[in-house]
């Protein structure tokens, strides 16, 4: 066997040739991956929207004034960012039980993956358990798509000498916008419970150890992350600024 | 369900580095005290009058930005990935600041329309 291979039939190998996958991740996760960035780019619009319209308002409700008090306890006033700050800490620990079911995932550890997914689960919903209560707090004052509290409620929401002119105009912004905006993450969170419902309940029939790897876990714990990346946007465009 | 270290090694061996439950708690810990510094500028500092909102609001947009880095690079893997990888999903962000440029940029002039 002298005969020379030509260049031509040498069978390539390196990535960028087609000899193997350049990025190095399964399918179904890059997949995941691009999804993730038109859902992107879906929520950058929303915000970028909201921050345009936000910039050309003369003025615009106070958050410390329009998110003070604690929906489902008695506090009314004088309490800004708690309930939120309550919130955020929920979804960032529940980001932590989700890298913490993929981490066991790499050690195929059935049993764990299975408590932190139902960690993470708790934690998605005990997020939207928050959310209704906070929704149902400022739709109680007034607030809803196209709606504003009455004229001596919506003072409350701005710093002094306003004209009520420019508060209705606002207000009407930042109601569409806030339930628009939270409503729609709000919504990804709750795909994300039902998925990871659907995921831990694969583990529990085995499917994956069967498979004989976790990636699944990974798939659905990059979307997991996202919603909890987006969560820390709207947090600080919404509460802090 | 049983553990298989010597199959395990081999996978993370061709990721080369991966996350730790150590390493998974420091980042949380990084996260919640990034939380923390914008709760006391927003909490302490603004209504104190320590700090304009002026300088206040771009710290909170750094702040967000550098709790997206570790969420992103972490939590989602990505600064262990393929560099082909990374860059297929962070060059389209550059879109999105564009965005935000021109609408900025826009919306300075809309104020004026308006008032």
């Amino acid at each position: 066997m002298s005969a020379t291979v030509s260049p031509i039939d040498e069978v390539k190998t390196t990535p960028w040739s087609g000899g193997r996958s350049p990025f190095k991740v399964e399918y179904g996760k890059m997949m995941m991956w691009f999804f993730l960035l038109s859902d992107a780019f879906t929520f950058s619009s929303l915000l970028i929207s909201y921050g345009a319209l936000r910039f050309s308002a003369p003025t615009w409700p106070s958050p410390s004034l329009v998110f003070q008090s604690v929906p489902g306890t008695s506090i009314e006033h004088g309490a800004p960012l708690v309930f939120v700050g309550l919130m955020t800490f929920i979804l960032i620990m529940s980001s932590v039980t989700m890298v913490l079911a993929v981490e066991a995932g790499h050690r195929n550890s059935k049993k764990e993956v299975v408590w932190w997914m139902i960690g993470t689960i708790i934690g998605g919903l005990m997020f939207l358990s928050c959310q209704a209560l906070e929704w149902n707090h400022l739709h109680s004052e007034g607030f809803w798509w196209s709606a504003i509290p009455n004229k001596e409620t919506l003072q409350e929401f701005f710093n002094a000498g306003v004209p009520f002119g420019q508060q209705q105009m606002t207000s009407h912004q930042f109601a569409n916008l806030f339930f628009t905006i939270t409503g729609f993450h709000g919504f990804h969170v709750f795909s994300g419970v039902i998925i990871n419902i659907i995921i831990t309940l694969n583990v529990l029939a085995g499917t994956y150890a069967k498979r004989g790897s976790y990636l699944m876990i990974e798939k659905v714990g990059l979307y997991w992350h996202f919603v909890d990346l987006v969560w820390v946007f709207v947090f600080t465009f919404f509460y802090l600024i | 369900m049983s553990s298989e270290p010597t199959e395990v090694h081999h996978a993370e061996g061709e990721h080369g580095e991966t996350m730790t439950r150590k390493r998974i708690w420091k980042v949380f810990f990084i996260l919640l005290g990034i939380t923390c510094v914008e709760f006391f500028i927003a909490l302490y500092l603004v209504p104190n009058h320590h700090m304009d909102m002026k300088f206040a609001n771009p710290a909170y947009i750094i702040l967000t930005l550098v709790k997206a880095f570790y969420i992103v690079a972490f939590f989602m893997h990505l600064k262990f990935e393929k560099v082909g990888l990374v860059y297929a999903i962070l060059v389209p962000i550059l879109f999105i600041i564009g965005l935000i440029l021109v609408l900025t940029n826009e919306s300075h002039h809309w104020i004026h329309l308006r008032m």
